[in-house]
């Protein structure tokens, strides 16, 4: 029977449930998502002709070229506070191997063949490695194709070479990026029921958090008996 | 040229052939520098700066017959200076027209993602049209003669066009139309070959230069400004003349495989995790299970 209470369900962590993400965790990796969205949009609207119909969506050609790079910026920014924030929990730990050597009965959802991971799994931090490593250099090759007229005039002219060079990195280091993001798109919303919701609200119920992440669950929910 | 469909084929009342037969009417169109008559005077800058309509620029003197130090948004057309030591006690003063070459395999249009930003017409010309350049620059990545020049009020790439708007009214381009000393030609890419060479064998049969030739890249599939050099493998003394330039390779990976790759890639990408739901579905956690808290 129900008393009529409205729950916060999203200010407010219920009993039975823990906290996997706070506030601030979620608001960077939103604005993260958003950001990366814009970017592969209108990435893909200047990699393809087939795709160039993209550009108008977002206002055309001209206003995506001025927007692209700022919003990288903003877009690097919060890679780099997730960087901060989640290091620690980032770093490998010696099931990782384990869970790698596993990687068959993951994807085939036998998961209780699955050694157990911490905050994050192994296959999670491949994930955020790959995209920290490829922000990287998507930041150092998108500076430089930001001002490509530094190396169209003068002595700097002799440094013309590294253009095609820089523009063709940062193009494969995106769709590195976008194979990634994919994978990481489908499991939030279809693979792992409860991610969504994790990232969402904040937090996950208890035997969420001890099917997916027995580690991470024994440390919070054994230090809050 | 631009006239052809104009060509007289049939005249009434009228004996014999018609008037141009068997003159050539390719559709290129080509222009000649010769580098051996240019005297540096500049004429052909100020030429292209009254047609084209842009104001004329802040000169730098830097001990050379360099009016400045590069080509720019609104100066497309510069007579590069170079001072070369023959190594015999002599020096040579080379003076090269630079401007856009109009490549016949145009790497600008190749990296350029805007369309309609910049086209090739079939007469050679490669012209940018400004109402559709994004302003990414893809084209200055993409030439091998660094000739697109980028204006930052207005966040588009300016080049010499070849007086597009002239050879399309039937007339010359304006720097040909100043030359004093007949360095430069314009006309047919077959004719001003031709005259090239003939130009070329003068040179090399009546003067120290035994190495005069043509310059006409393979690289871009040749080009619809030719010059005539002393020494036609010395290019690159010629103020950075490319002696073989080419598409660059990354432009031609990133067009062509990368491309291809990419968006096989990701559509098969988006097919795969799909029919990894249909095979698998999704990680249910045991609601049955009970958890002690």
């Amino acid at each position: 029977m129900t008393t009529g209470a409205i729950t916060r369900s999203s200010t407010a962590t219920p009993h039975d449930e823990v906290v996997r993400y706070d506030f601030s965790e979620r608001a960077t990796h939103w604005v993260n998502a958003l950001s990366y969205s814009y970017l592969l949009l209108t990435g893909l609207a200047l990699f393809t002709p087939y795709l160039y119909w993209l550009a108008y969506v977002f206002g055309g050609g001209g206003t995506i070229r001025f927007w692209h790079p700022w919003v990288g910026l903003v877009y690097v920014a919060t890679i780099l506070w997730m960087h901060s924030r989640w290091k620690a929990d980032m770093a490998p730990i010696p099931s990782d191997a384990e869970w790698r050597k596993n990687i068959r009965n993951y994807i085939e959802n036998r998961d209780e063949l699955v050694p157990a991971q911490g905050k994050f799994n192994a296959g999670q931090k491949q994930f955020w490695w790959v995209m920290f490593c490829c922000t990287v250099i998507l930041l150092v090759t998108g500076i430089i194709m930001w001002f490509p007229e530094w190396f169209s005039n003068g002595s700097a002219r002799s440094f013309h070479w590294v253009l095609p060079l820089v523009v063709f990195i940062h193009s494969a280091t995106a769709l590195v990026t976008i194979a990634a993001f994919i994978i990481h798109v489908y499991m939030s919303i279809w693979m792992t029921p409860g991610s969504m919701k994790a990232m969402m609200e904040g937090h996950v119920s208890t035997r969420w958090a001890r099917a997916h992440h027995r580690l991470w669950y024994d440390k919070v929910v054994g230090g809050r008996k | 040229m631009s006239n052809g469909l104009m060509e007289i084929k049939a005249i009434s009342g009228h004996r014999g052939g018609t008037p141009g037969q068997g003159v050539s009417r390719d559709y290129d169109v080509c222009k000649l520098v010769d580098t051996t008559t240019c005297i540096g005077c500049k004429a052909c800058e100020v030429a292209c700066l009254e047609w084209n309509g842009y104001e004329f620029r802040d000169t730098t003197f830097d001990n050379t017959y360099q009016t400045m130090p590069d080509t720019a948004w609104n100066f497309w057309n510069l007579i590069r200076f170079n001072e070369v030591d023959n190594g015999d006690g002599t020096v040579s003063w080379l003076m090269r027209k630079d401007q856009c070459m109009h490549c016949e395999d145009p790497g600008c249009l190749a990296a350029c993602p805007a369309d309609g930003a910049i086209v090739q017409y079939r007469n050679g010309i490669v012209d940018f049209n400004q109402a559709n350049c994004i302003g990414c620059q893809y084209c200055v990545t993409g030439c091998p003669f660094n000739i697109p020049k980028f204006n930052s009020v207005t966040k588009k790439v300016y080049k010499c066009t070849l007086c597009s708007d002239r050879v399309g009214a039937g007339l010359e381009p304006a720097c040909i139309k100043s030359c004093p000393t007949g360095c430069l030609h314009f006309g047919s890419k077959e004719d001003m070959l031709a005259l090239a060479n003939q130009r070329a064998a003068q040179i090399r049969d009546n003067t120290s230069h035994k190495n005069a030739g043509v310059y006409d890249p393979e690289g871009v599939g040749g080009t619809h400004v030719i010059y005539v050099l002393h020494d036609k493998d010395k290019a690159e003394q010629y103020s950075g003349l490319p002696q073989d330039p080419s598409v660059p390779f990354f432009v031609k990976m990133w067009k062509g495989p990368l491309k291809w790759l990419g968006g096989f890639g990701i559509a098969f990408g988006v097919l795969g995790v799909f029919l990894h739901h249909v095979r698998y579905g999704a990680k249910q956690v045991d609601k049955e299970e009970e958890v002690k808290p």
